[in-house]
């Protein structure tokens, strides 16, 4: 790392962490819309701060433009609130300068999946060690209610006035797609589940990427309700759980059964099925997982939300270390002037 | 027959052929011998952008120039006095640069029916009488390879790709050079195959044996050894002295370089060198994009690296609203810009100065960033290692800006020692006591570099403008004006900081040239001979842009009159007239091609004959 951050960090007194989540709360007022679905998630990720046992001047959160980019702000960690879509970059450079940094990036569905979708899927195919964090609340926000790249087709927004004739991605198929080595889809409205995930994804070594439904009560109010509120979502979502049948439903009556390679809504209570018939998740089958995160814009199934997969892999940090490692231990610690003599030289007497 | 051998102060020649033929290594090869010979010189590849244009067509033509004296070398050399032509097509694409009265030496198997087809030839060249005010020299040299080869049992592609050094051969001869420092690099280079190594030092001496043998030359020449200061040199390009230039400086600034790069003409090989320095703790990351490539310069500068992103015009033009972060987080960032010919794709392997502007100005806002630019290929290792001391005292972005011309072009470097650089480190914000991100030193303006890991220094940065010291965020109208006015003050304190501008010559006169970049030793070959005529002129060559050194205002009234050269339509005197309110001139051509001395010459003439 250098001998001067060497110095900094590895004589540094680090606080034995012994921290509650109000310490990782920044002195900077919160600025989000009252109602904002950014604000659950601010909370959940101070909670679960504190059980990361890390000293909180070891942990850098990045983060593009956009409503959701404001997080680092609130962070009482070091950060970045840096230019749009380009925080997946800078976290990248900043994990292989520091790997020893716990580092963390905030983006939403415009800053990561449009104008910084480039940075995003090649993050992802080389496995950085990063958190990625898309709060996708499928409009722009911050620019006042234009559509974004998740925004459903037929969208009518200040810029689609008859309507948006764009698809949308699926951010997690696209995940999937772009190697990327967690992929997980969480909600704004479940703190519980939400922290799971974060924890998880935290703990997870190589690029962990998370979606969080978020609500944007002023420009996209309600996009996700049928999934968040009482009276639909134990109807329209289902929980993916490593190594447990896919079960849902108010009364958990209803499961995933695959036919052939497609998964099909079966009941449990008509008789003609048992959950013996049903899909069993598993977080280390990327099969399955292409599988599942394809069942999202399917309106016959419910939404899968949960880890669609964690497959660690080596990282391109540690991978890049290693390789400067090798180099120094086989030939040593590189002198200048053995460099600066090398190659063809002469002597001029 | 007896041969005569006359003594030259200076030569230059040009290997040219298809872009296969090895002209490449031809020219190297030649130069290293020349190099330790004791010969100042000064060398410039020309090759084309395609990587195998079709065989024997203009477009696919390699050269090779090496300039190579007694004196000092400042050019590659306007005009070559010995032109080798492997081909038809290389012979017509070389013959202007051909002095009258040259010698040619051609492969006359690259002239047949189809090559001159290629070469867009009616008739042949060599026997219609058009290169009668030359001496040509015909030699069938693919032959003459067979039969030196003719009992290894080669296949003809590698009997092919050994022509070159049949050329090679004759020209030491031509020239008096021992094929043994070749003789030596072909054992080194191919040591796991010994049958490359055979071939080519058979061909070679086989060449050099039939200049000695055939009685088709009649004069030798001799070049003395160059009188240059004592010392161990090395032939470097441009390109290979930036990123030595970085390692060095980021071995005295005691950090880990870090390269965010992304392939381009003519900058990749600065990304190849550093990629082979891991044992400096070097990373190197070819990212995704140029616009990924200095954000992780960015993100690892944040870190506490020596940050670095190395590209080219194009490259530049993504990288803006990325210089723009730097500027405002007050991050230390190197981005050399390796220029080329221009707009858009305009000419990958050319050379050009049309990115000054654009590295002044080029950004959204009131975007300071200091400016350098290297005068030579080995000025590049002093100018890389000066832009990252800059970046790290001034916590700022810097532009280095050099050309294909530099990057590509080499010269003798007198090896330094790492003694003799100095030391640039500077140490880290460690102490959490009333800790302000945005707090200044008074002398320099800069901000205290606070790095990830320090305990108690947690802050948040980012392009949104920022409170003064606090480094909070703010939309403060008058905070906002401070804020503008304390960059730009910070960028104009380096002045303090840099060495004066020195003239080359009387420091008052008829005329001043000012340069700037690479076209220094075009420029210094110029004013030196219009000077030995006893004209009144003399050379100033900036290599601090921005800011300039200080004392530029008070020699510019010292000068009847002041001319501008660039490979641009005129960037440099732009500014020059807008700060100094002097009436320049111009001397503006955007070819792709570096300056010849001979034209700034003329431009002077032009110019004093008026007075």
């Amino acid at each position: 790392m250098g001998k001067l951050v060497d110095d900094v960090v590895t004589q540094a007194e680090h606080a034995s962490v012994k921290y509650v989540a109000k310490d990782f709360a920044s002195d900077q007022e919160v600025r989000w819309c009252p109602g904002c679905g950014d604000y659950s998630i601010l909370a959940q990720m101070q909670r679960i701060m504190p059980d990361m046992n890390i000293p909180r001047e070891k942990i850098v959160f990045v983060s593009g433009i956009g409503c959701s980019s404001r997080f680092p702000y609130y962070m009482n960690t070091y950060g970045i609130h840096s230019i749009h879509g380009r925080a997946t970059a800078i976290a990248s450079g900043l994990k292989m300068a520091r790997p020893d940094l716990m580092v963390w990036v905030i983006t939403g569905d415009g800053d990561g999946l449009s104008i910084g979708g480039n940075h995003m899927i090649h993050l992802m195919r080389r496995n950085v060690d990063l958190n990625v964090v898309m709060f996708n609340n499928q409009i722009y926000g911050l620019t006042k209610g234009q559509y974004s790249p998740t925004s459903e087709f037929g969208k009518v927004t200040k810029s689609t006035p008859q309507g948006s004739i764009d698809y949308p991605f699926n951010p997690a198929a696209l995940a999937l797609g772009s190697s990327c080595a967690f992929v997980a889809r969480t909600l704004d409205r479940e703190p519980k589940h939400l922290q799971y995930v974060l924890k998880r994804a935290a703990e997870f070594k190589g690029t962990s990427y998370v979606e969080v439904y978020q609500n944007c009560n002023v420009f996209n109010d309600g996009a996700f309700f049928q999934f968040t509120e009482k009276e639909t979502k134990d109807d329209s979502v289902v929980y993916l759980e490593h190594g447990k049948p896919l079960v849902f439903g108010k009364n958990k009556d209803k499961g995933i059964k695959l036919d052939g390679f497609s998964p099909v809504v079966v009941s449990l209570t008509d008789g003609m099925h048992s959950i013996n018939d049903l899909l069993i998740h598993n977080e280390k089958d990327s099969t399955l997982a292409f599988i599942m995160a394809n069942m999202t814009y399917n309106a016959a199934l419910p939404r899968p939300v949960g880890i669609f997969q964690a497959i660690e892999r080596p990282t391109y940090d540690g991978e890049m270390s290693k390789q400067i490692d090798a180099t120094i231990s086989k030939r040593g610690r590189g002198s200048l002037d053995k460099l600066f003599a090398s190659g063809d030289t002469w002597m001029i007497q | 027959m007896s041969v005569e051998t006359k003594t030259l102060d200076e030569v230059t020649i040009r290997f040219a052929g298809d872009s296969g033929d090895g002209m490449q290594i031809t020219g190297s090869q030649f130069t290293s011998t020349s190099a330790v010979m004791g010969n100042d010189l000064s060398t410039l590849p020309d090759y084309p952008a395609e990587i195998r244009a079709p065989q024997g067509t203009l477009g696919g033509v390699s050269g090779f120039q090496i300039h190579f004296g007694s004196t000092a070398i400042n050019t590659p050399g306007d005009m070559c006095d010995v032109l080798v032509a492997m081909n038809a097509a290389a012979l017509k694409v070389n013959l202007r640069g051909l002095v009258d009265g040259g010698v040619i030496i051609v492969n006359t198997d690259g002239f047949n029916d189809k090559n001159l087809r290629s070469a867009g030839y009616d008739e042949s060249p060599l026997s219609n009488g058009s290169l009668s005010k030359y001496q040509v020299f015909p030699v069938d040299i693919s032959k003459l390879t067979e039969l030196a080869l003719a009992d290894m049992n080669l296949s003809s592609k590698v009997v092919d790709r050994t022509k070159n050094f049949f050329a090679l051969g004759m020209m030491y001869w031509m020239f008096n050079r021992q094929v043994e420092n070749t003789v030596e690099w072909l054992k080194m280079k191919f040591a796991k195959k010994p049958e490359i190594v055979e071939s080519n030092i058979r061909v070679l001496k086989a060449g050099w044996n039939y200049a000695e043998t055939v009685d088709i030359f009649t004069v030798r020449y001799d070049v003395k050894p160059a009188k240059l200061k004592a010392g161990r040199y090395r032939n470097l390009t441009g390109n290979s002295a930036v990123a030595l230039g970085l390692v060095a400086a980021a071995e005295k600034a005691k950090l880990d370089l870090f390269l965010g790069s992304y392939p381009i003409t003519p900058a990749s090989e600065i990304l190849h060198d550093l990629s082979g320095y891991k044992n400096f703790g070097v990373k190197t990351f070819q990212a995704e994009d140029e616009i990924a490539a200095i954000a992780s310069a960015i993100g690892a500068s944040f870190g506490g690296a020596l940050a670095v992103t190395t590209t080219s015009g194009p490259g530049l033009a993504l990288k803006t609203e990325a210089v723009g972060l730097a500027v405002m987080t007050e991050l230390p960032l190197v981005i050399v810009n390796v220029q080329r010919g221009g707009p858009s794709t305009g000419l990958p392997t050319k050379t050009e100065q049309a990115d000054l502007l654009q590295a002044l100005y080029g950004r959204n806002g009131e975007s300071p960033v200091p400016v350098l630019a290297a005068s030579t290929p080995s000025d590049c290792f002093y100018m890389a290692f000066e832009a990252a001391r800059i970046a790290l005292k001034y916590m700022t972005p810097v532009f280095l800006l050099t050309d294909g011309y530099l990057g590509n072009g080499s010269e003798p470097w007198l090896v330094p020692t790492e003694a003799e650089l100095p030391d640039i480190s500077k140490p880290f914000r460690t102490n959490p006591e009333n800790f302000q991100p945005y707090e200044r030193d008074d002398e320099t303006f800069a901000r205290e570099w606070a790095i990830p890991g320090t305990p108690g220094l947690e802050h948040r940065i980012g392009g949104l403008e920022k409170k003064n010291k606090a480094g909070s965020i703010s939309y403060d109208p008058e905070n906002h004006d401070l804020m503008i006015r304390i960059r730009a003050e910070k960028v104009e304190r380096i002045a303090n900081d840099i060495p004066l501008a020195k003239v080359d010559g009387d420091e008052s006169g008829d005329l001043l040239v000012i340069g700037w970049g690479g076209t220094y030793g075009a420029i210094r070959t110029a004013v030196e001979k219009r000077r030995a005529d006893g004209k009144s002129v003399s050379h100033l060559h900036l290599k601090y842009i921005n800011p300039m050194p200080k004392n530029i205002g008070e020699i510019l009234p010292k000068f009847k009159k002041i001319l501008v050269p660039e490979i641009n339509l005129g960037q440099l005197i732009k500014v020059l007239r807008e700060k100094f309110l002097v009436d320049a001139i111009g001397y503006n051509v955007v070819a792709g091609l570096p300056f010849k001395s001979t034209e700034i010459e003329q431009k002077i003439e032009e110019l004093l004959g008026g007075l």
